[in-house]
C-alpha cells in the first residue's frame, strides 16, 4: 500500500480484514495528506447538490462502513443546512438538487441545536447523515491495522517482493489525467457554542460548513479552488469562513483560531473516484472531495480485485 | 453573423465555467451547447500566482474563444490590473468587465466601469462591460470605448429573467447598430427567448446551466431557445391585438354583430 491517506487505510483495512498481509509503505506525507484536512462528513445526500448522483450512491454505506471498522467513531446526528433569513431562497434551490431531507422550522432548529435558537426560521435536516473525525480516525485505523499485524515502512519506493502494489497517494502534478482542487480550512475553539452535527450554511456565493469536534473546538470549510497552489490559506478566503461562521453564530467571532489549513484534493475531470489497474498495481484515485465518503467503497472494489484473482490462483 | 469587435462567430450563446458539478459535465454543456465563447474568472484560480493548470488545459482544448472576467474586482485598480493579468494568461485582449458595486446584489458599480472601460480601451483593450440596463451609462461606456455592451436582466445568478422588459427595449432602440449581449439573471429558456425576441444579439448564461438538474441538456434547451429567439425577432413577429380574427374567412355569415 503506497500512502497513508484515507483511501490507503481503507484499502489496507479491506485487505487486512480478508486475509491478505499487508504493508503500508507511508511516503513520508504524514499529515500532508488531502484527508486530514478533511470535513469528515458522511453525507451523500447534501453532496449531491454539487456531485454527480453517483457519489450519493458511493457513499452510501460509508457511515456503516467506519462504524464497524472503528466502533463508536460515527456520529449519526444528521447535517442541518441553513440559510440566513435574506438567502432563505437558496435553500428551495439546494432542496431541488438534493433528496433524503425534511424541511425544518425554527421551532425544530431549536431542538436540534439550542445554541442556534431563534437564529434561523427555516432549514433543511438530513437525518439520515453523519460525521465523524478524520483526524482521529485515521489515527485510530492507522492503529488498529498495527496491531492486527499491517507493517508500517517509512521508505516508499520498497515496493519490490510485493504480489501487488496498491497506490493512494493522493494528487500528483505528474498525472496527466489529474487536477488538484485547492481546499482551505480552519479550525476554530470556543466554549461559547456547541453543535450537535455538521451545519452547512447556503450562501449563493461561499458555502461554508461547519462541524463540531471534540473539546470545543469546529472544523470550518472549505473552499474550492481550481488550483493545486499549497501556499498558506489566503486572507480572502478566511474572511470567507470567518464570515460564514460568525453569521452562523456571532460567538465564533470571539473563537480562538487554532490552526488554518491547506490540501490538495485529486480529482479526475469527472470529479469521480477510480480504481485502476495496471497488471499488479492498482491505483485508487480522484477521492476529491469526498475522502472519507468514497473510500469505503473504493477500498472494497480494490480488495475485490486484488481477492478474486488470488482465489482464482489457487 | 455575431460580430464582436473584429470576430465572427455563428454561436449567439455565451457560456461561464463556473459552478459545474465537474469539468467533465461543463466540457459536455459547452459541446452541446454549441458555443464559441466561454467566460473564464481569473481571479479566484490564480491562488499563489499559479493558474490552475489542469482546469486552463481543459478549457484550451475546446478550441473556443476565452472571454476573461473581472470577476470579484471591487475597484478600477483591481479590475485593469486583473485584465492585464488576463491578457498574459490567455493571451486575449478581450476582457469582460466586471466591477462589483454591492456585495450583496453584485449590482456593478457603474461609474467606476466607465472609468475602467476607458482605461483598458485606452491600452488596447477589447472590452465587453457587464452593466446595468441604464441608457446613461450605456452611451458612457461607448463613449468610453466599448463596441459591445452586455447588460443585465436580473441580478447575477438570481434566475429572475429580464425584471425591466421596458429598459431592454429602449436600450436596443436606442443603440441599434451595438451589439449587446444580455448577460446575468436568466434562468429558463422561456427568459432566453424572451431577450432575443427584443432583438438583443445574444446571451450569457452560466448558473442556470451549471445548477440544473441535467447541465448538458440545459445547455441544448437554452441554445434551442436562442436560436428560436433570433429567428424570430428576424421574421418579423405579429403584434398583439384584441379581438380574434380567423385565421380561415367565414363566407356567408354576418360579420359585424
Amino acid at each position: 500500500m503506497q500512502g497513508a491517506g484515507v483511501a490507503g487505510l481503507a484499502v489496507a483495512h479491506e485487505l487486512a480484514s480478508r486475509g491478505a498481509r499487508v504493508t503500508v509503505l507511508n511516503p513520508a506525507k504524514g499529515n500532508q495528506a488531502a484527508s486530514w484536512f478533511a470535513g469528515g462528513m458522511l453525507a451523500p445526500y447534501c453532496e449531491r447538490e454539487s456531485a454527480e448522483q453517483a457519489v450519493v450512491a458511493l457513499g452510501q454505506r460509508a457511515a456503516g462502513w467506519w462504524e464497524a471498522v472503528l466502533p463508536g467513531s460515527v456520529i449519526r446526528n444528521g447535517t442541518l443546512v441553513l440559510a440566513p433569513a435574506r438567502d432563505v431562497k437558496e435553500l428551495e434551490r439546494f432542496g431541488s438538487r438534493t433528496s433524503g431531507f425534511e424541511w425544518t422550522d425554527g421551532d425544530s432548529i431549536a431542538v436540534l441545536e439550542p445554541d442556534l435558537a431563534g437564529r434561523f426560521r427555516k432549514g433543511l435536516f438530513f437525518r439520515e447523515e453523519a460525521h465523524l473525525d478524520p483526524r482521529r480516525a485515521l489515527i485510530d485505523l492507522a492503529t488498529s491495522l498495527a496491531s492486527a499485524g499491517v507493517a508500517f515502512e517509512n521508505d516508499p519506493a520498497a515496493t519490490a517482493g510485493f504480489d501487488w502494489t496498491v497506490q493512494c497517494t493522493g494528487y500528483s502534478p505528474d498525472n496527466a489525467d489529474m487536477r488538484g482542487v485547492r481546499g482551505e480550512m480552519l479550525i476554530l475553539r470556543t466554549r461559547d457554542i456547541s453543535l450537535s452535527r455538521p451545519v452547512r450554511l447556503v450562501h449563493p456565493r461561499i458555502p461554508v460548513y461547519v462541524v463540531p469536534r471534540t473539546d470545543h473546538t469546529f472544523m470550518v470549510g472549505a473552499t474550492m479552488i481550481e488550483s493545486d497552489w499549497q501556499g498558506p490559506i489566503t486572507a480572502r478566503s478566511m474572511m470567507e469562513l470567518l464570515n460564514a461562521a460568525y453569521s452562523l453564530h456571532p460567538a465564533f467571532g470571539e473563537a480562538e483560531i487554532l490552526e488554518t489549513g491547506v490540501g490538495i484534493r485529486p480529482a479526475y475531470n469527472d470529479n469521480l473516484p477510480r480504481v485502476i489497474r495496471m497488471g499488479n498495481i492498482i491505483s485508487i484515485n480522484g477521492l476529491y472531495r469526498h475522502g472519507f465518503l468514497l473510500a469505503p467503497a473504493m477500498a472494497a472494489q480494490a480488495a475485490d480485485l486484488i481477492l478474486k484473482e488470488r482465489s482464482a490462483r489457487h | 453573423m455575431l460580430k464582436l469587435y473584429d470576430t465572427e462567430l455563428m454561436s449567439r450563446l455565451l457560456l461561464g465555467t463556473a459552478q459545474y458539478p465537474s469539468p467533465a459535465t461543463l466540457m459536455d454543456a459547452i459541446k452541446a451547447s454549441g458555443t464559441k465563447i466561454v467566460t473564464v474568472s481569473l481571479r479566484r484560480e490564480m491562488a499563489g500566482g499559479k493558474s490552475g493548470d489542469g482546469f486552463w488545459s481543459l478549457i484550451r482544448s475546446l478550441g473556443t474563444h476565452v472571454l476573461p472576467n473581472t470577476a470579484g474586482c471591487h475597484s478600477v485598480k483591481e479590475a485593469v490590473l486583473t485584465a492585464q493579468m488576463a491578457r498574459d494568461v490567455f493571451g486575449t485582449d478581450w476582457i469582460k468587465l466586471e466591477i462589483i458595486g454591492n456585495h450583496d446584489t453584485l449590482q456593478p458599480d457603474v461609474f467606476a466601469l466607465v472609468e475602467a472601460a476607458r482605461v483598458l480601451s485606452e491600452d488596447g483593450f477589447n472590452v465587453f462591460p457587464y452593466t446595468t440596463d441604464d441608457l446613461i451609462v450605456a452611451e458612457r461606456l461607448l463613449d468610453a470605448g466599448c463596441k459591445v455592451l452586455m447588460p443585465w436582466c436580473a441580478p447575477i445568478g438570481s434566475a429572475l429573467g429580464p425584471l425591466n422588459l421596458h429598459a431592454l427595449r429602449s436600450l436596443r432602440a436606442h443603440f441599434p447598430d451595438v451589439t449587446m449581449i444580455v448577460d446575468a439573471g436568466l434562468g429558463r429558456p422561456s427568459h432566453a427567448v424572451t431577450v432575443m425576441e427584443l432583438g438583443f444579439d445574444a446571451i450569457l448564461l452560466n448558473t442556470a446551466v451549471a445548477k440544473a438538474g441535467d447541465p448538458v441538456a440545459m445547455a441544448r434547451a437554452f441554445a434551442t431557445a436562442v436560436d428560436a429567439g433570433y429567428t424570430a425577432f428576424h421574421a418579423g413577429m405579429l403584434e398583439p391585438r384584441d379581438v380574434a380574427v380567423p385565421s380561415t374567412p367565414v363566407i356567408g355569415r354576418a360579420v359585424f354583430t
